[in-house]
């Protein structure tokens, strides 16, 4: 794995029938290429939580996977309210998920603390009323 | 005990059987909070969980879990039933609770 592999999602907003695809589909291909199971699971956890906020709060958006041999870049890009108080959303337990979205196991405002803690770099942006991007870097460790 | 052994020893209702049934169950494992199960649950877990939607499949898959037990008599609907299919991931039914179906577990591995 010498060159860099950029995979790219569409995320739907409220398809929960397919959320969690372009998070499977990547953990898929880092199998195949033979990323170490711990690195794969960093990367699937924090994918997922990053979609599933895509699919419950957003207006629809883009996620972009690029994987080199250092590093997996994700970036998720989201049309849609943005956040309020970036430092409060950050908090865990804190979540604005409404009751439908709790129903299906959600809401438990662990999903941005978990993206910080599985990726190695995270950053967040957000403006109000235009959307947010996040992106995460899990870093692959020379053997 | 594998996921075979598990099926063969009739505790649970069958939904789907997984694609790899020889995979050993490291322990049980009981949440039903997506977010926590995702971030907490040891692989090969047999996941007991009363979350009987997509995105328990969604989840199962990501964290590598070995099966998913739903208790309290959770079912998946159709639409999710398929996908549990398609992704070969082994899915058991039971009317018991939680605990009780997890302990199940628990003591046909730590025999």
């Amino acid at each position: 794995m010498n060159e860099k592999i950029v995979l790219r999602y569409e995320v739907d907003p409220n398809d929960f029938t397919r959320a969690g695809e372009a998070s499977s589909n990547v953990k898929r291909r880092l199998k195949l290429l033979g990323v170490d199971p711990d690195i794969v699971r960093k990367v699937a956890i924090s994918l997922y939580e990053g979609e599933i906020n895509m699919v419950i709060h957003s207006y629809g958006g883009i996620i972009e996977v690029i994987i080199s041999p250092e590093e997996i870049e994700m970036i998720l890009t989201d049309k849609g309210p943005g956040i309020e108080d970036i430092e409060l959303a950050m908090q865990a337990g804190y979540s604005t998920a409404p009751d439908n979205i709790r129903n299906l196991g959600f809401g438990a405002g662990m999903g941005l603390p978990n993206m910080k803690k599985y990726s190695d770099e995270f950053n967040i942006e957000s403006t109000v009323g235009v959307g947010t991007t996040v992106k995460m870097k899990v870093f692959i460790p020379k053997e | 005990m594998t996921v075979e052994e598990l099926i063969k020893s009739e505790e649970f209702e069958v939904l789907n059987k997984g694609s790899n049934l020889n995979r050993e169950i490291a322990v049980p494992y009981c949440c039903d909070l997506l977010s926590i199960a995702m971030s907490k649950m040891p692989q090969d877990a047999a996941w007991v969980t009363v979350m009987a939607n997509i995105n328990t499949l969604a989840v199962a898959s990501l964290a590598d879990a070995a099966c998913v037990i739903l208790a309290e008599g959770s079912r998946l609907d159709t639409a999710a039933a398929l996908k549990a299919k398609e992704q070969g991931i082994t899915v058991l039914y039971t009317n018991l609770p939680v605990f009780e179906a997890a302990l199940k577990i628990y003591n046909r591995i730590n025999v």
